[in-house]
């Protein structure tokens, strides 16, 4: 036996001598009387510190399983160890009995550790030059102070605590973390100030309408509730659970609040909103309503137009991507980036450009974290046009450049191809001229670098051509 | 506004702060206060400091600020019309409470909402001062979730995001129309154009940090935790596939790390619309197994509607078990063989056990007496999986499969 129960400086030196000596496990007992010398004594403290090779994952866990109560733990530990020594997968033998063991053993160490992190409950003892000192009494299934105290010291560095256990203590004071011998439950307060509050708020959180006490046993077993505080309202709460649903269910509904009208006045001034659509802010608020066709039941929120209202070219793609929809400008995301260096380049300042969509809620799949591009219809496009006339309207731009199918749908009202109409301008009612072009996203698909370096050529001589007929 | 004590405060406003299912304090980057002068660690895995007798966990100080509200959404418990008691507390006040209480380690940190006062901008400005105060003059490095509330100017959203782990806006109801009729004020493009600016907020974030210009200099983080939201269950005439719809669209546009499914449960003085009868909890719990599977066992939605009927979800056996009788013909799986997606889609393993036999597997073959220390539930899998000793023969495709899982329905009792 151990001198200190759960002492794994202890046993791991024990455990190497042993190791070192070849001697297998059925030849040692760790069983003896703890008053007596250690069963190792000498031979243990003296272990050559060889270098002996264990898993890892191994030494970390016999470190936490160490602490469990079991008698037979050290015995048990000592196998598996000397079977690793032989067996680099041995924690890996999940079916093996032994290893079944130790990963079990090891899961109660962990949720008692856990459940300690979670229980502890501190009382305040006072303070010193604003350093507040506070004191708990716990009782964990295992020896587990030394497993737990770190995690207090990183939580509460800035104040002095002491947590005693039947088993030993752990003081942190003056910044420095020590042990010492288990204690009695009356070194510790027997109330604190903020009990009360922290009481009435446990009755307050309760829902009454659903109780499930199961539930709540499951991960706060009966055995910790002596040192929990909440603990003892908990039977009331369960008695009057009932009775209190009862009587919500019974009382009749009460007249509304007499209140209520006055505060919610400014909300309802809020909500009234005209049609007259005069500016493009009207159109952009709006816009922000539509619900002319079901795309903007998934989408964040419709992106309007962005431009001068005076620009002499509007741009038109097809609809806002992911990035367009959460920021709620258009042309933001990849496209839009590329759109930026293509139109640097075809010598056109994108501030002086009116930039819009043919269709204003982003139309999606859901996969995952993912929203996947869908190609809006032809019955989206055209319905949505009603806002890109709205657009057309108020710019009154001398060039539309669309891009993509989508777009040209969307402007002329009729599908054509793309090819059929590019390089030519094209006249629109009312002396606007058309120029109909590739989506930038197209260029972004293609998988051949030499085809998509083509393509880009030619978009960039498309938007020139804009340019010119601007000038 | 006359003084109560903060005893009455807090039974008031902790009250008025449950029907919100989100108690998560997970999922957070690793702080700790050695040499900070103040308290407050996070360490990823979240703690539940109690239990309430209603099975939740306890793991923040969950409160509102007030309970005053210029709404009246008509399954709010604090809307403009209800005569529940009314409380405020002062932002002081509640740094005080979250202090006290973390110091005595019955909390991880605090989980802030409120109702509607004023305007939204200065609500949502009187909970990122709570979070500013507890940061920067106390240092804590607890937990911190606020409400986000929606429509509030996305300025305070990213200092919002500065202080608190997590940030949540609730959709309350899952479809279109539900919220228009109950939650009137509320709009549901205001709702995603806040979880759009949050996720804006935490991508360039990220893309800030990886920016080589900043150099060794960190950036702020934003909302380690991510966004979380919440939708009512059962107040309203929306099916579960209108539910897990919703769920899909939120998870993909706006990188939610859970959506809270929060069964309606009665509430005092309650609007005469709403069901005054008991929350259904079973439903809530289909729910949450049904996004489950959306999210960690490679199903679609689509997938799992199969295994509904008329839009809702059996709520006598698990979503993944309804769907596996409905598609027999890809059973029996064996075990040892394979693909680690095919096993995640049997009845009764769950993602640990099926981890733990594709590790195990690859030493040697798994019989059934191994399969019991790799999982649970040896007898749920026993109709859908092959192992050297074992093979469900007829099992599989017999009519009273749904029978073994299902429990028996309740006997009526009859009045004499």
């Amino acid at each position: 036996m151990l001198t200190v129960p759960g002492d794994f400086a202890e046993w791991r030196s024990a455990a190497r001598g042993l190791l070192a000596g070849g001697v297998a496990p059925d030849d040692v007992s760790w069983r003896g009387s703890a008053e007596g010398a250690s069963l190792f004594g000498d031979e243990a403290t003296a272990a050559p510190a060889g270098r002996l090779s264990l898993p890892r994952e191994l030494v970390q866990i016999a470190e936490r399983v160490i602490c469990h109560r079991d008698a037979e733990v050290p015995a048990r530990l000592y196998r598996l160890v000397w079977r690793a020594l032989h067996d680099r997968q041995l924690l890996a033998r999940t079916t093996d009995p032994e290893v079944d063991w130790l990963r079990k053993a090891d899961k109660a160490i962990r949720r008692d550790v856990h459940k300690m992190h979670a229980f502890v409950r501190f009382r305040r003892l006072g303070e010193e030059e604003g350093r507040e000192s506070f004191a708990a009494w716990f009782e964990p299934t295992h020896r587990i102070l030394r497993l737990t105290a770190p995690f207090f010291q990183r939580r509460f560095y800035g104040m002095d605590w002491a947590i005693l256990t039947p088993d030993a203590r752990a003081i942190w004071q003056d910044e420095t973390l020590t042990y010492g011998p288990g204690g009695t439950k009356d070194e510790v307060p027997d109330s604190d100030v903020v009990e009360d509050q922290w009481r009435t708020y446990y009755g307050a959180i309760f829902n009454p309408a659903r109780v499930k006490i199961d539930a709540m046993r499951a991960e706060m077993p009966k055995k910790y509730w002596k040192n929990l505080p909440e603990a003892q309202d908990i039977a009331p709460l369960i008695a009057g659970a009932e009775a209190r649903v009862e009587r919500m269910r019974a009382t009749a509904v009460s007249v509304a609040n007499p209140l209520t009208g006055k505060w919610r006045t400014r909300v309802q001034d809020q909500l009234t909103f005209g049609d007259e659509i005069g500016t493009l802010a009207d159109l952009a608020t709006a816009v922000s309503r539509c619900t002319r066709c079901p795309l903007h039941c998934n989408a964040t929120q419709a992106v309007a137009g962005e431009g001068p209202g005076a620009a002499k070219i509007m741009l038109v793609g097809e609809q806002p991507g992911d990035r367009e929809d959460l920021e709620g400008k258009p042309f933001v995301g990849p496209a839009g980036q590329l759109l930026n260096e293509v139109l640097y380049e075809a010598g056109l300042e994108r501030r002086r450009l009116f930039l819009t969509n043919a269709v204003k809620h982003f139309k999606f799949e859901p996969r995952g974290k993912r929203r996947l591009h869908q190609n809006p219809t032809t019955a989206e496009i055209d319905i949505c046009r009603w806002w890109l006339d709205k657009e057309r309207a108020l710019v009154q731009p001398d060039i539309i450049v669309t891009l993509g199918a989508s777009a040209l749908r969307g402007v002329t009202g009729k599908s054509a191809s793309i090819k059929s109409m590019r390089g030519a301008v094209h006249e629109l009612e009312g002396d606007t001229k058309l120029i109909a072009t590739i989506h930038p996203s197209f260029l972004l698909r293609l998988p051949d670098r030499e085809r998509a370096a083509k393509e880009r050529e030619m978009f960039v001589a498309d938007l020139a051509l804009a340019r010119k007929l601007a000038a | 506004m006359s003084a109560k004590p903060i005893l009455e405060k807090l039974a008031v406003l902790a009250d008025a702060a449950k029907y919100d299912a989100s108690c998560a304090s997970s999922g957070t980057v690793k702080r700790d206060s050695v040499g900070t002068k103040g308290i407050g660690s996070t360490e990823g895995m979240g703690i539940c400091h109690s239990y309430a007798p209603d099975g939740r966990c306890i793991s923040l100080l969950k409160i509102l600020l007030t309970n005053f509200c210029i709404y009246d959404c008509r399954f709010c418990i604090n809307r403009a019309s209800s005569n529940v008691e009314r409380a405020r507390f002062s932002p002081q006040e509640v740094v005080r409470l979250t202090l006290d209480f973390y110091k005595r380690n019955y909390i991880e940190g605090l989980f802030l909402s409120s109702g509607i006062i004023r305007s939204e901008d200065y609500t949502m400005e009187q909970l990122v001062e709570v979070a500013r105060i507890l940061r920067e003059e106390h240092r804590f490095g607890g937990y911190i979730h606020l409400k986000t509330i929606a429509g509030a100017d996305p300025g305070l959203l990213a200092l919002a995001g500065l202080y608190a782990d997590r940030l949540s806006t609730n959709v309350e109801l899952p479809t279109e129309e539900g919220l228009q009729s109950f939650a009137p004020e509320k709009k549901p493009e205001t709702i995603r154009k806040t979880m759009a600016s949050v996720r804006v907020g935490a991508d360039d974030a990220i893309e800030a940090a990886k920016s080589r210009l900043i150099g060794k200099a960190k950036p702020p983080r934003f909302a380690p935790a991510g966004q979380s939201t919440q939708m009512i269950v059962g107040a309203d005439a929306a099916r579960d596939d209108d539910i897990l719809k919703t769920a899909t669209n939120l998870y993909s546009g706006y990188r939610l790390r859970r959506v809270y499914y929060s069964a309606y449960s009665p509430i005092p003085d309650a609007s005469s619309d709403l069901p005054p009868v008991r929350p259904p909890l079973m439903r809530e719990h289909r729910l949450y197994q049904a996004d489950w599977l959306l999210r960690f066992y490679g199903f679609e939605r689509a997938e799992i509607m199969e295994g509904a009927s008329g839009g809702m979800l059996d709520l006598a056996i698990d979503p993944k078990l309804a769907w596996a009788l409905m598609r027999r013909e890809a059973f029996p799986v064996d075990i040892n063989r394979a693909p680690r997606e095919m096993l995640l889609r049997v009845p009764g393993l769950g993602t640990r056990a099926v981890d733990r036999i594709v590790a195990a597997r690859r030493l040697g073959k798994l019989r059934l007496g191994d399969l019991a220390k790799l999982t649970a539930s040896v007898k749920k899998v026993l109709p859908f999986i092959v192992t050297p000793d074992w093979r469900p023969g007829k099992l599989t495709d017999s009519a009273d499969l749904r029978a073994r899982f299902a429990p028996p329905a309740e006997q009526l009792a009859l009045a004499l």
